[in-house]
């Protein structure tokens, strides 16, 4: 089996039931996004396939290899996280920041070799943050910061990147550039799996969808299945205007349902 | 700062500290006296002088500084927060109420090592109230509040073993518990805390790259290999059972661990990990420093170790208040 398969994953956090019986699979050169309203347990199931949360039922496995099996280093070298508004609390250069994402690869006392340079160099170059390398991380501003952030993810090297809203604040600008370097991780053979709130953005970019609600997964497929008008009304409560633009289509919700569904 | 010069500059720095505070004391003594009585025989006056009293203080402030250093670095590193200090958060008070216990119950009479372990177990109790509290809420607030909270009590705990005791202890001995001293210490000291202080280094210095890990966050940590309850049990048993011992022999000597990672900071590295080392070396050489300032003859009598650490310290700890107040509110 290749790829990131999840397989029915059910999670209780304080009594509450987060996580039913979801099942996914992201495989190699594809880029998975992943929908929902707020609180339908999308951040929860990046973190139980991270093994951050533990799932009362269900398993992980990566190409065959069940994840609770695999020590938290080899967990490290094949998937990388790029949290949502992840904290930063010491006033690290950007350099070195973006260097932490080289841990999984060194030794407990080892430094930085060469080919952790250029991967470092590499991510850099991909998130725009090469004049940035020598400002301290905590003096960017929102955007350069995430950018930033998603650098270090980049920088493990690891195939399987998981990111947790990575655009959510972005500028038009950074946001489709966040989207093509994911999409560009996908196409050279990685895989990606990513929460986004932008449905839109969600159509165009990603190659599969899965919409989760109340913690069910209610469908997975490619996006012109996944966002109908029907599951837009159902699961968001909104309608949505589309229009054609060459080969790309375009949605974007303009209204919203009194009886909001999920609440 | 290059590493290789920066460690070559904190080695000599701290052998010209040491040889200082080898000549400072009632009796001073030029560098040609310190090698002829380290070379003399036994019996020289000068010898004795340097190996029953001198020579140990020296290398037990060496040993005591750096354990404070690298405590301060490590909590600061674990706890991400920039005001964490074994004195400021109460590790270092509930291991003096520790040795203050096993005092007073006559264990030190019975089995020299009782002092040790009760100021190492006083510790590990407030080290692991702190991690508790500091998990549900890690603000910078909490954490001082908390500390302020089990220094307190330690503090009142400590003087209320004085109180009860059958022969009640001077206020001497209160001062030495709360404020530290390293005068009239001997090599038996250092025997007795020595290994204790070396397990405590050994278990927190290999934690550098799971603290820088830490920097971007606990969840984002873990999923870079680092095992964070691991990262967190050597710290925490590591902080005790160095603090501990070292409180044991010179009481509650404070801010050492709070100002040393600052200084660091501004010189050498932000890293959370990469200052581990050089805030031990650091401390060490503050320490040394503080203690031959309490042999001046300033105030007509010997100033207290703790005085010192504390005027040095407690502006520090404001300061730097000043600028982290952003993150309290």
């Amino acid at each position: 089996m290749t790829g990131l398969q999840i397989h029915s994953i059910s999670l209780t956090l304080g009594g509450a039931q987060i996580l039913k019986d979801v099942s996914a699979a992201v495989k190699p050169g594809e880029m998975v996004g992943m929908i929902g309203p707020n609180g339908a347990g999308k951040s929860c199931f990046l973190k139980s396939i991270l093994g951050l949360n533990k799932p009362s039922s269900g398993r992980v496995t990566l190409e065959g290899r069940d994840i609770a099996e695999m020590s938290l280093k080899e967990r490290a070298l094949c998937l990388a996280y790029a949290a949502q508004g992840a904290p930063l609390h010491w006033p690290l250069t950007v350099e070195r920041l973006v260097a932490l994402g080289r841990i999984p690869h060194l030794g407990p006392w080892q430094k930085l070799r060469p080919e952790d340079h250029d991967e470092i160099e590499r991510a850099l170059t991909l998130t725009d943050c090469q004049h940035l390398k020598n400002r301290v991380a905590t003096t960017l501003s929102g955007g350069e910061r995430a950018r930033v952030l998603l650098a270090r993810t980049l920088a493990s090297g690891a195939a399987y990147i998981l990111a947790d809203e990575p655009i959510a604040s972005l500028d038009p600008f950074h946001q489709l550039q966040v989207m093509a370097i994911l999409k560009a991780h996908a196409a050279a053979g990685g895989a990606v799996l990513v929460v986004l709130h932008d449905l839109g953005l969600a159509a165009r970019t990603c190659d599969r969808l899965i919409l989760l609600h109340e913690g069910q997964m209610i469908d997975q497929g490619p996006p012109a299945h996944i966002l109908s008008d029907k599951n837009l009304s159902r699961f968001f409560g909104v309608s949505v205007s589309r229009w054609q633009e060459g080969q790309e289509s375009f949605l974007a919700p303009h209204a919203i349902h009194k009886d909001r569904p999920h609440q | 700062m290059n590493n290789i010069l920066s460690y070559s500059l904190f080695t000599f720095a701290l052998i010209a500290a040491g040889l200082l505070s080898l000549s400072f004391g009632r009796v001073s003594l030029g560098s040609a006296e310190i090698w002829a009585g380290l070379t003399a025989p036994a019996d020289d006056p000068i010898s004795m002088i340097l190996f029953e009293l001198r020579l140990p203080r020296v290398i037990l402030g060496m040993l005591v500084g750096a354990t404070l250093g690298l405590a301060g670095a490590a909590l600061q590193g674990v706890l991400r927060n920039p005001l964490a200090d074994p004195g400021i958060i109460g590790v270092s008070a509930s291991a003096a109420l520790g040795a203050v216990i096993a005092i007073h119950l006559g264990l030190a009479a019975i089995w020299v090592f009782s002092v040790p372990l009760f100021a190492m177990s006083g510790a590990l109790l407030a080290t692991l109230i702190l991690l508790l509290v500091t998990t549900r809420d890690s603000s910078v607030l909490m954490l001082i509040l908390v500390g302020i909270g089990i220094s307190s009590l330690a503090t009142a705990l400590i003087s209320l073993v004085m109180n009860l005791s059958a022969s009640p202890m001077t206020i001497r001995d209160m001062v030495m518990w709360m404020l530290g001293s390293l005068e009239n210490r001997t090599m038996r000291d250092l025997w007795m805390a020595g290994p204790f202080i070396l397990i405590g280094w050994i278990m927190m210095i290999g934690t550098g790259q799971g603290l820088n890990a830490l920097s971007v966050g606990e969840e984002t940590a873990q999923t870079m290999g680092i095992n964070l309850r691991w990262l967190k049990l050597r710290i925490v048993i590591g902080a005790a059972l160095s603090v501990g011992a070292a409180v044991s022999i010179c009481g509650a000597i404070g801010f050492i661990g709070l100002v040393v990672p600052h200084i660091v900071r501004a010189l050498i590295s932000r890293e959370p990990g990469a200052i581990l080392i050089p805030s031990a070396l650091m401390g060490a050489l503050l320490l040394t420093l503080a203690d031959i300032l309490t042999r001046l003859p300033l105030a007509g009598s010997p100033l207290r170790l703790g005085v010192v650490t504390a005027l040095i310290g407690a502006p520090c700890f404001l300061y730097i208040i000043f600028h982290t107040r952003k993150e309290m509110r």
